[in-house]
C-alpha cells in the first residue's frame, strides 16, 4: 500500500517538468530542461520495475481468489463479496456509534496507543538492562539464565496474569506489549554493547570520558545497529501480540473487532481487518528500520 | 639529559589461570623532552603492551611510569595515543572526532569559538581541514591516520604515543606520512614515543632507537643514538654514511644477535 503511494508522490513530481520545458522560449537563456526532464522520466521508470511486479502478483492473485470462492457453497466470501459487504466499514473509518460499534480508524487506533505505551516501556528497560547485562559480567551471569527462560513463555500466557495483578483490560494489554518486545530489544543490546571494539574503549579512556559521556557517545551509537535489530523484532512481535490480547481482552481494539466480526459471522469484516493489520505491520517495521538507517548511518564498520 | 618521561623498572606479567607469561622484564628509560625516540622489536616482544602502560591502558606488573617527576597510571589526555589501526569513530565526522577530545581537555580554558577554531587549526596541520564534514569510511587509510595524529595532537598532549601508526599503510602513503609526521615534530616539538618495526622507519624519524630483545620477558637489549641532523631528507639519507651505519647497527640487532624464533 505504502508502495503506490510513493508513485504517486513521483508522478505528482514529475508533472512540473512540463512546464519550464514550455516556459523555455520565454525565457530564452534555458538552462538545459531536457537532463532534468530525462531525470524524471528515468525515475518513475525505476520506481515502477519496482511496483508493476508485486501488483501483477496481487492481481493474480485476487483472480484466482475470486474463482476459488465464486462456487455456490465456498465458506469464504470472494474479493467481490468482501468489498461490497465492507464498502460502508472501508469508505467511512471515522463513524462512533458509541459503545464499541466505531469506524476502523478508532479500533486501530486504540489498537496502536496500546502497543506505543507497552512498546515505548519496553524499548527503554531494554536498552537499559541490555546495557547492564552488556557491560557487567556478574549481571549477565545473573540475569540472563532468567531472560533466557522467561523469553520463551508466550505472550497470551502473561496475561491472565496480568489481568490478576491490574484488574483492568488497558494496562494488562500494555503490559503484555511491554513483556512481548522487551526481550528481544534487551539480548540485542546486550551483544552489541558485548561487541563494542576495545579501540573505542581506549580511545575514550584517552579523552577521559565520564561515564555518562562514554554511554551516550560511545556506547549507544556503537550497538546502535544491533539495538536496532532488537527494536525492530520487538515492534513485530508487539503488533502480533496486541491483536491476540485484545480477542480476550474486548473491548474497542482491532483485535476484538476481528473477535466480535466472528461472532457475528461477518467473514468480510475480518478479511478487511486482517488487510489493515498487515499493512499496519508492515509500516510499524518499516518506520523503526527507517529510523535505524538514519541513526545509524556510518556506524557501519569501516 | 633532563628526565621528562621516565620508565622506571617496568616488569609485566599476565596471569591466566594457572599459567603465568613474563612479558616485560625490567625496562628502564629515560627520554627527554622534545626527544624522538622510536621502540623496535620482532613482533610479540611487547612493545605494544609496553606502549599501552605508558598510555595507562594496561597496569604494570611492577615498577611504574613517571611524567614530569608524577607518577601517572591512568590513561590522560596528557600522553594522547595514536592508534595502529586508526580508530575513528566512525558514527562521527573527521571535525567531530577530532573535537572529541578537544571539549574534554579545553572545557573550562577554551570557549566554544576558540575550540573550534583549534579543531580547524589542528586539521590544517594534518593537511586534512578539506575532510571535515566527511566520515571515516569515505576517507583512505592514510587520511584516517592524519586524522588519528590530528585528534592525538590537538589534546596538546606532553607525550605523543604512536603504536605502530603506519603499519598498515602502503608503502607511498606511509613515506609521505613520516615525512609529515617529521614536519610536525620539527614544527611543534612535541616528545614522541614511537613504536615501529620498520628500521628505515625508526631510523629515519629517530633521535633514539630503544632495541628490544625478544619475549618472553623482553628487555631493552641495546639503545642506538641517531647522529644525523634535522631537518633530515629521505633521498639524501638513503646515501648518507651517517643513516647506513646505523640502519646497519638495528639490522644485526633484529637480524644476527636476536633472531625471531619462530616457536616462540
Amino acid at each position: 500500500m505504502s508502495m503506490p503511494a510513493i508513485k504517486a508522490e513521483a508522478t505528482a513530481v514529475a508533472i512540473p517538468t512540463a512546464s519550464p520545458t514550455a516556459a523555455a522560449p520565454v525565457v530564452t537563456m534555458t538552462p538545459k530542461p531536457a537532463p532534468r526532464a530525462e531525470k524524471y522520466v528515468k525515475m518513475t521508470k525505476e520506481i515502477a520495475a519496482r511496483v508493476v511486479p508485486p501488483l501483477i502478483v496481487l492481481a493474480l492473485l485476487m483472480l484466482f481468489w475470486e474463482l476459488v470462492c465464486r462456487r455456490t457453497g465456498s465458506t469464504l466470501p470472494p474479493p467481490s463479496r468482501v468489498f461490497k459487504d465492507t464498502k460502508e466499514l472501508i469508505f467511512d473509518p471515522f463513524f462512533d456509534n458509541g459503545g464499541i460499534d466505531k469506524g476502523l480508524f478508532w479500533h486501530l487506533s486504540a489498537s496502536l496507543q496500546r502497543v506505543a505505551y507497552g512498546y515505548s516501556i519496553a524499548a527503554v528497560v531494554g536498552v537499559a538492562l541490555g546495557t547492564l547485562v552488556g557491560q557487567s559480567v556478574w549481571a549477565m551471569r545473573g540475569l540472563d539464565p532468567l531472560f533466557q527462560v522467561l523469553r520463551t513463555i508466550p505472550p497470551l500466557a502473561w496475561l491472565p496474569l496480568s489481568l490478576a495483578a491490574f484488574r483492568d483490560g488497558q494496562p494488562s494489554a500494555i503490559f503484555v506489549i511491554f513483556i512481548t518486545s522487551v526481550w528481544p530489544i534487551i539480548i540485542n543490546t546486550a551483544v552489541g554493547i558485548r561487541n563494542i571494539p576495545q579501540d573505542y574503549r581506549n580511545v575514550a579512556a584517552v579523552v577521559q570520558l565520564n561515564p555518562v559521556e562514554f554511554f551516550s557517545k560511545i556506547m549507544i551509537p556503537a550497538a546502535a545497529p544491533y539495538i536496532f535489530t532488537g527494536l525492530r523484532i520487538g515492534i513485530g512481535l508487539s503488533w502480533l501480540a496486541i491483536v491476540a490480547a485484545e480477542m480476550l481482552i474486548g473491548g474497542v481494539g482491532i483485535g476484538f473487532f476481528i473477535w466480535d466480526a466472528w461472532n457475528s459471522s461477518h467473514i468480510s469484516e475480518i478479511i478487511l481487518a486482517l488487510f489493515y493489520v498487515g499493512i499496519i505491520g508492515f509500516v510499524l517495521d518499516r518506520l523503526i528500520a527507517g529510523l535505524a538507517k538514519i541513526v545509524t548511518r556510518g556506524t557501519a564498520l569501516n | 639529559m633532563q628526565a621528562y618521561l621516565k620508565l622506571d623498572h617496568i616488569d609485566k606479567t599476565f596471569t591466566r589461570g594457572n599459567a603465568t607469561t613474563d612479558v616485560l622484564k625490567d625496562i628502564s628509560l629515560t627520554i627527554g623532552k622534545g626527544e624522538y625516540v622510536s621502540i623496535i622489536g620482532h613482533s610479540g616482544c611487547g612493545k605494544s603492551t609496553l606502549l599501552n602502560i605508558v598510555a595507562g591502558l594496561t597496569g604494570a606488573t611492577n615498577g611504574g611510569v613517571l611524567l614530569e617527576n608524577r607518577e601517572v597510571n591512568s590513561p590522560g589526555p596528557d600522553r594522547a595515543v595514536v592508534f595502529q589501526n586508526h580508530s575513528l569513530l566512525p558514527w562521527l565526522t573527521v571535525y567531530e572526532n577530532v573535537k572529541l577530545g578537544v571539549d574534554k581537555v579545553f572545557a573550562s580554558t577554551k570557549t566554544r569559538a576558540e575550540r573550534a577554531a583549534w579543531v580547524m587549526h589542528n586539521l590544517n596541520l594534518v593537511q586534512m581541514a578539506h575532510a571535515k564534514d566527511k566520515r571515516p569510511s569515505e576517507i583512505s587509510g592514510g587520511m584516517k591516520q592524519r586524522v588519528g595524529i590530528a585528534r592525538a595532537l590537538a589534546m596538546e598532549p606532553k607525550v605523543l604515543l604512536l603504536d605502530e601508526p603506519f603499519g598498515a599503510l602502503d608503502a607511498l602513503t606511509r613515506a609521505h606520512l613520516q615525512d609529515s609526521v617529521m614536519a610536525l615534530h620539527q614544527k611543534l616539538g612535541n616528545t614522541i614515543l614511537m613504536i615501529t618495526h620498520d628500521v628505515d622507519e625508526a631510523v629515519l624519524l629517530s633521535d633514539r632507537i630503544v632495541m628490544m630483545t625478544n619475549g618472553p620477558s623482553a628487555r631493552i637489549g641495546e639503545v642506538l643514538e641517531v647522529p644525523l641532523a634535522r631537518p633530515r631528507k629521505r633521498l639524501e639519507l638513503a646515501t648518507s654514511p651517517g643513516y647506513l651505519k646505523c640502519r646497519q647497527r638495528v639490522l644485526e640487532f633484529l637480524y644476527e644477535r636476536h633472531r625471531f624464533v619462530e616457536a616462540a
